[in-house]
């Protein structure tokens, strides 16, 4: 009886043990050296080689986000902690290892930026963009159709007043809304980036003021006061150099239109959860259009 | 004689594809490309002739003397996993394109019933350790030939106008 079951287990787990041994050596000898990267994001990836990233399985994905062709969300089953895993594996060759989080560089909400008409089309950006050229006077500024919203993959953005507030703890700084806004007005930035410029519009000054309260009018006051030379003035917006940043905020004090905005200080308000615009019904002033822009042009 | 009729046999008269219906998976799978194909039938030539020889050694040699024929089973997949195992480490290090190609099927050839079969047959045909190597290898052979006549029939069908309903898989099936 105790020979019957004894026999096969025996037999059996010999031969697994065997062709066990056989494989460790053929696997020492066959071996091919990996990338570390590659097999690290390997680890993170989930594995179940379901090829919803468009590539033959997981081993082929690791190896397209460890050459940099694959964006570290590409994914799209891993969730934000792996997601944030592989970015600490590509990160680590970066030389800020410093985490990275999307701004929006535009103040333009429905009460800041005038409306040039009533949008009523495809409620998405990319097409907004494309009738006569956006329902904003303003021609670079945000939209504020909740394309970039739409396009995060972990939930960090939502829309307030027409504009995309960024939570500053869930974004990873993928870029995704980057890519995806055809007004290129998010950009990502280091989150100890404390002042940055709310402004991309590339109209003169006098164009800027009449057409949003708070844009950039490209007058380089901000870049006059810098002592480290941080602020650049092209294609007549600011631009602030986080690296060369040393945080005094005189830009800030000095600003007309009050452009320029702490990037800490919002993510400070965000904590201590307080609005950062104020609340306004949420109505378009499309009625007071005319008599603004006819007494401006 | 004998032998050149059981590889006929084996790769035409009673193809695993065309009148067993074993190993679709794998042939539905790696059938998109003439040069996978061919990479794949290569493979899985290597694998069933070898497992042809393995399995009909571990049945010969350690199943029936001790009497445990009813765990041909297990000892078969067991040996077939293992060569597939061995077959993915070589092929890693001599082709990494081919490796590449292959993708997910590689390991799968482990689940390809189609060598599963082969040794089965092997086994209740009473086949001798040459003959089950003719057999495996004529069945491997007529696995090749029917994989890459379906490649190439689904190369010039991609290259034709196709419903976007029927595209891809359905069209080929």
């Amino acid at each position: 009886m105790l020979q019957g079951i004894l026999t096969p287990v025996l037999l059996i787990g010999g031969i697994g043990l065997l062709f066990g041994i056989v494989l460790g050596i053929a696997a020492k000898k066959f071996a091919v050296p990996v990338d570390e990267k590659v097999e690290a994001i390997r680890e993170c990836l989930p594995g179940a080689n379901c090829g919803g990233c468009g590539f033959a399985g997981c081993d082929a994905m690791a190896k397209s986000i460890a050459s940099g062709e694959s964006a570290v969300n590409g994914c799209p089953v891993c969730n934000s902690e792996q997601v944030e895993a592989i970015s600490k594996v590509m990160g680590i060759e970066a030389a800020t290892g410093e985490k990275q989080v999307a701004v929006v560089r535009c103040k333009g909400n429905h009460e800041n930026a005038k409306a040039k008409f009533e949008y009523a089309g495809i409620q998405t950006c990319k097409d907004a963009n494309l009738v006569g050229g956006g329902p904003k006077m303003c021609a670079y500024g945000c939209l504020g159709l909740g394309t970039c919203a739409a396009a995060c993959q972990f939930g960090a953005i939502h829309m307030e007043e027409g504009l995309p507030v960024i939570d500053k703890e869930k974004c990873v700084g993928c870029g995704a809304c980057q890519r995806e806004c055809p007004r290129q007005v998010i950009h990502v930035l280091p989150i100890s980036t404390s002042y940055h410029v709310n402004c991309v519009s590339k109209d003169k000054g006098k164009a800027v003021k009449d057409n949003c309260k708070v844009g950039c009018m490209g007058c380089g006051l901000c870049a006059r006061q810098c002592e480290n030379g941080a602020i650049t003035v092209a294609n007549n917006f600011a631009t602030i150099d986080p690296e060369k940043c040393t945080s005094c905020g005189k830009c800030a004090a000095k600003c007309p239109t009050k452009a320029i905005s702490n990037l800490l200080e919002e993510v400070m308000k965000e904590k201590l959860d307080m609005p950062t615009i104020p609340k306004k019904p949420n109505t378009p002033n499309v009625a007071d259009v005319p008599a603004k822009s006819t007494a401006s042009m | 004689m004998n032998l050149l009729l059981l590889f006929i046999g084996g790769a035409l008269v009673n193809n695993f594809v065309l009148s067993k219906f074993l190993g679709i998976c794998a042939f539905l799978g790696v059938s998109k490309k003439v040069d996978t194909a061919v990479g794949m039938g290569a493979a899985v030539t290597f694998v069933m002739s070898l497992a042809s020889m393995f399995t009909y050694l571990v049945y010969k040699f350690i199943l029936v003397p001790f009497k445990l024929e009813y765990l041909y089973t297990v000892a078969f997949i067991l040996v077939i996993a293992s060569l597939v195992q061995f077959v993915e480490m070589v092929i890693q290090k001599t082709s990494p394109a081919l490796y590449s190609a292959l993708g997910v099927f590689l390991p799968l050839i482990t689940t390809n019933c189609a060598v599963l079969g082969v040794s089965i047959l092997n086994m209740q045909n009473n086949y001798s350790l040459i003959e089950s190597v003719v057999n495996g290898v004529g069945g491997a052979v007529g696995f090749t030939i029917v994989m890459v006549l379906m490649a190439g029939i689904r190369e010039r069908i991609e290259d034709n106008d196709v419903l976007s309903g029927f595209k891809g898989l359905p069209i080929a099936l």
